[in-house]
């Protein structure tokens, strides 16, 4: 066996991505649209989280806007961002040669293995608010973590059967690594050579802003804390009405009411566990919910 | 004889657990091979990011056969004793034991019982996949559609003895006798015959560093021949360094540099920053011995370009951390500590302890009350005890919380506050551990104290102590950082009648004290001596112990142990027949009417009360010894001329007072009861 090659770079960030879905499709993933809801991160598109669930087969890849208010820093960071983007791919069951998909993957991306060190540095995901955790790596390049690859032990507090490989590519991170870019906002979002050349900052500088200035500033905190209450009781009721998937889709949109309320620096250590608690409550039920309608199904 | 290679190989194995694995693995197959009656010449282990291997040379090719002999009934016997035998021997009929015959006894059966012995590859391929499946991990996993649990997937297993494959099948993964190298630069795969094949092809053309050992070794050589080339030296981090032997198969080190507008940064921000997220080791400049703007990153290649672009882009990894840093630090230094502090009341201590804003308020008044006993003064010290723990809240220790303490010390010392607040800011939290040094400062010795002092009493006091081996709050540290910080500075406390510190509690402390002794080397037996004395001066008690062992070591310190121990016995004896008299006070009169020797103790023990007293007030532990030493002869002497239980009851019930008094004057130094010997 030859050593591993390397294709040519992409030209932009969305070439990365469509790179990215051409590889992926052609293993077979489904590639789905993004989650039209606020999260924080791609592993909670219930494509992710859900299909984790239950005996049934799957395949996926799709880009993910994630908001993480708390992280938004006025477009004065080059490495912070309050809005990205992940690619997520997940395969139920894992196919025994993942970790050679994913490098060629990276390969596929423009990344040379014969000059760049890529390493699989211990890294046990988990994440309290659905009950999920897995064992796995976060996958270095020259020492930046450009993908978080895990296999799923436990969703909604259940032990997963058959077992999904989930890969998490943070793509900014990842193209300004391609780019060899230190400033986020000047990565080639379209073709640098084409008629209207677009960059990063073109595309979401001003959104970054203003975004920013809401999170910190000007978010109503008490209709915040109304609209917390809102999700939680229509979650609830939800799931009393056996409708596990309208239910997480409340528990997700509670979750990100209490990521703005949390970005306020609002509330105390002792009601911010509190509030997380809640999450944790609607996340894992309406999880455990469609654990059991799906293994009833098969 | 035959040479055994097992390789199990995997995705990649998290670091820390590699060196276990290894060892686990190797005792595991030593045992199941020795039980099964195999022997062999050795038996060596090696580990790697993917991969555990054991090498067993000159294994025997089939386990002996077994010939066991059991004897039976009388031939003759009645046929339950027959039928008894036969199940427990496994025979089906009579005739299949043999019939032997004794002078003594007549005949008898014996059944013939023969272990056929077994082939090495029936004993490994039985063996293996029980231990591959029993196999112990700190955390393990399942993948794909499987049961079997390894600690990330399972991928080939090499399983060769005498060059054949030792067949087999784990949950899937079948034995085999191909392995792979390096994922860039040679995976193969490679075909394994023997040890020696297994080793040319992974070190060679696989590139692989099968040892840790080996890697160990590249890696060290590496640093020091790029720090000697830079003019650098290597900061040690043997913890780092152990870590990244378990990171890469082929360890290649390679310099890297960071813009050194960075080295404004606090050093410990840098060091921490390259070492948690980074893995890199930091190096100083040999010329300044200060923090250089490098840093070094072993890789897993050889890379075509020399290594060139690994360290670009490694060093832009490092500029996006440091520059967080400097983000929490700039933040930080904008807000000031006071503010900082009064964050502290929305953080939850203990439920019942409040939060840790009061408990910020008890240190600080603690503190406070400390001071004038360690010689600090009492405004800094409360001063100090107020802001030690405001850095908690601040973004820095928020991204490290290791920094706690050091950041602390940074902003006071931005803000202008003394150095010696600062300082105690910095030490407050010391000792973190046995090979931590206390704080020695005052300031610093008072915030010290106070914090780990109100722990332990707020823990006394709702009754959360620790129990067993469970201690989840650290309480016998905090104990055993107050003994050592007030041994070492000599701080004079009486931690019972002066503190809050019950009696229980004070007894926990005497544990963390006798600890602190006998790895000093000190009998535990005299630190029960001296604590039955109701002492609470750790420092005293120590001083105590230390003139107590030193006079037992000499004759006359051991002869009146005996003669204390000889006095102490009678009374325990008269004590048994009937009350003693209730006013035992020895009259000088009935004294003088007696033997000389009992007239010479009477005066020596009285030369010596009056004579002790002195020292004792002036704290002379080794001079008052010295007077109790003067006590041997005269009662060496009573005890080989006087007859203690006279048959004249009022001069009986004098000499019973006499003994007494040995043992009370002896009682002025420790309790000689409990000491052994």
């Amino acid at each position: 066996m030859t050593a591993p090659k390397a294709h040519a770079k992409p030209k932009s960030f969305q070439d990365l991505i469509l790179t990215l879905q051409n590889y992926w499709a052609e293993k077979g993933c489904a590639i789905l649209q993004p989650y039209d809801m606020e999260v924080g991160a791609g592993t909670l598109h219930p494509a992710t989280v859900l299909r984790a669930l239950g005996p049934k087969e799957w395949r996926a890849a799709y880009v993910q806007p994630s908001r993480r208010p708390k992280d938004a820093r006025y477009g004065e960071n080059p490495n912070r961002l309050g809005h990205y983007y992940q690619f997520q791919v997940i395969l139920k069951p894992n196919p025994a040669n993942l970790q050679d998909l994913y490098l060629e993957s990276l390969y596929a991306i423009g990344i040379d293995p014969t000059v760049h060190d890529i390493r699989f540095v211990e890294d046990d995901w988990e994440n309290p608010t659905v009950g999920a955790w897995g064992l796995g790596w976060e996958v270095w390049c020259d020492g930046m973590e450009v993908s978080q690859y895990t296999y799923f032990q436990q969703v909604g507090g259940l032990d997963v059967f058959p077992v999904s490989g989930e890969l998490t590519y943070g793509l900014e991170r990842l193209a300004m690594y391609v780019f060899g870019v230190d400033n986020v906002y000047h990565l080639p979002f379209n073709d640098p050579d084409s008629e209207v050349p677009l960059t990063y900052g073109d595309v979401f500088l001003e959104n970054e802003r203003q975004q920013s200035a809401f999170n910190f500033e000007h978010s109503d905190v008490e209709m915040l804390k109304r609209w917390f209450a809102d999700c939680e009781n229509q979650s609830n009721a939800l799931r009393e009405a056996g409708k596990p998937l309208p239910a997480y889709d409340y528990a997700l949109k509670a979750s990100h009411t209490f990521n703005l309320i949390d970005a306020r620096g609002a509330i105390s250590p002792t009601e911010r566990q509190a509030y997380i608690a809640r999450v944790r409550d609607l996340a894992r039920g309406a999880a455990a919910q469609w654990a059991e309608q799906e293994g009833a199904g098969a | 004889m035959a040479d055994l290679i097992l390789e199990l190989f995997s995705e990649e194995i998290p670091a820390r657990m590699q060196a276990k694995a290894e060892q686990d693995l190797g005792a595991a197959l030593e045992k199941a091979l020795g039980e099964a009656g195999l022997s062999w010449a050795s038996l060596e282990t090696a580990s790697g990011p993917r991969r555990l291997t054991v090498f067993v040379d000159d294994l025997s090719e089939r386990s002996a056969d077994v010939k066991e002999e059991r004897k039976g009934p009388k031939v003759g016997a009645p046929d339950k004793a027959v039928e008894g035998f036969l199940r427990g021997a496994g025979l089906s009929d009579i005739n299949q034991a043999e019939v032997r015959s004794d002078p003594k006894k007549g005949d008898f059966y014996v059944a013939v019982i023969e272990t056929p012995g077994r082939d090495a590859t029936d004993i490994i391929a039985e063996a293996v996949p029980a231990i591959i499946r029993g196999f112990h991990w700190p955390k393990s996993m399942r993948w794909g559609t499987g049961e079997l649990r390894w600690v990330r997937p399972l991928q080939r297993i090499v399983c060769v003895l005498d060059g054949k494959i030792v067949p087999f099948e784990v949950d899937g993964v079948a034995s085999g006798n191909e392995t792979e190298g390096h994922r860039v630069h040679g995976r193969g795969p490679y075909k394994v015959l023997d040890r020696q094949d297994y080793e040319e092809s992974l070190s060679g053309a696989g590139h692989v560093k099968l040892t840790r050992d080996a890697r160990r070794e590249v890696i060290l050589s590496g640093i020091e021949k790029v720090c000697t080339d830079a003019g650098l030296e290597w900061i040690e981090d043997k913890g780092l360094l152990e870590e990244v032997v378990g990171l890469a198969e082929w360890p290649v080190v390679v310099l890297g540099d960071m813009d050194p507008a960075f080295l404004s940064l606090p050093p410990e921000v840098i060091q921490l920053s390259m070492r948690t997220h980074q893995k890199y080791f930091a190096v100083n400049d040999k010329k300044t011995g200060k923090l250089a703007p490098n840093f070094i990153v072993v890789a897993n290649i050889e890379a075509t370009d020399g290594g060139k672009k690994l360290a670009e882009g490694n060093s832009r990894v490092l500029s996006a951390r440091l520059d967080d840093g400097r983000f929490f630090w700039e933040k930080d230094k904008a807000t000031p500590l006071e503010d900082m502090a009064a964050k502290l009341s929305t953080i939850a201590f203990k439920a019942e302890l409040g939060s840790l804003g009061d408990k910020v308020e008890r240190v600080a008044a603690l503190a406070r009350e400390l001071a004038p006993k360690v010689g600090a003064d009492p405004d800094l010290a409360e001063r100090a005890a107020r802001l030690a723990k405001a850095d908690l809240v601040s973004e820095m220790v928020g991204e490290f919380p290791e920094l706690q303490g050091v950041m602390g010390r940074y902003y006071a010392l931005e803000e202008g506050e003394p150095e010696a607040v600062a300082d105690a800011i910095r030490d407050h939290y010391k000792p973190q551990g046995p090979s931590d040094s206390v704080p020695t400062d005052p300031v610093g010795i008072a915030v010290a104290l106070a914090d780990k002092l109100d722990t332990l009493v707020g823990f006394w006091a709702i009754d959360e102590k620790p129990t067993g081996s469970k201690d989840p709050f650290a309480l016998r540290r905090a104990a055993l950082g107050v003994v050592r910080i007030v041994l070492e500075n000599e701080v004079r406390l009486k931690l019972h009648s002066n503190l809050e510190v019950s009696s229980d509690l004070l007894s926990f402390f005497a544990d963390r004290l006798k600890q602190v002794l006998r790895d000093q080397g000190q009998r535990h037996d005299l630190i029960d001596a001296v604590f039955a004395l109701g002492e609470d001066d750790l420092v005293l008690i120590t001083r105590r112990v230390e003139a107590l062992g030193a006079f037992l070591d000499t004759e006359d310190g051991a002869n009146l142990l005996a003669g204390y121990k000889r006095a102490a016995n009678i009374l325990k004896a008269e004590e048994k027949k009937g009350d003693l008299p209730s006013d035992l006070s020895v009259d000088d009169a009935l004294i003088a009417k007696g033997p000389a020797e009992e007239q010479a103790l009477g005066k020596a023990l009285a030369d010596v009360e009056a004579a002790i007293e002195g020292p004792l007030a002036a704290e002379d532990f080794t001079g008052a010894m010295a007077e109790l030493a003067k006590l041997r002869a005269p009662v060496d002497a009573f005890f080989e001329a006087v007859m203690v239980n006279d048959d004249d009851a009022a001069v009986r019930a004098n000499r019973l007072a006499l003994l007494t008094k040995i043992r009370a004057t002896l009682h002025c130094v420790a309790d000689f009861s409990r000491i052994d010997g």
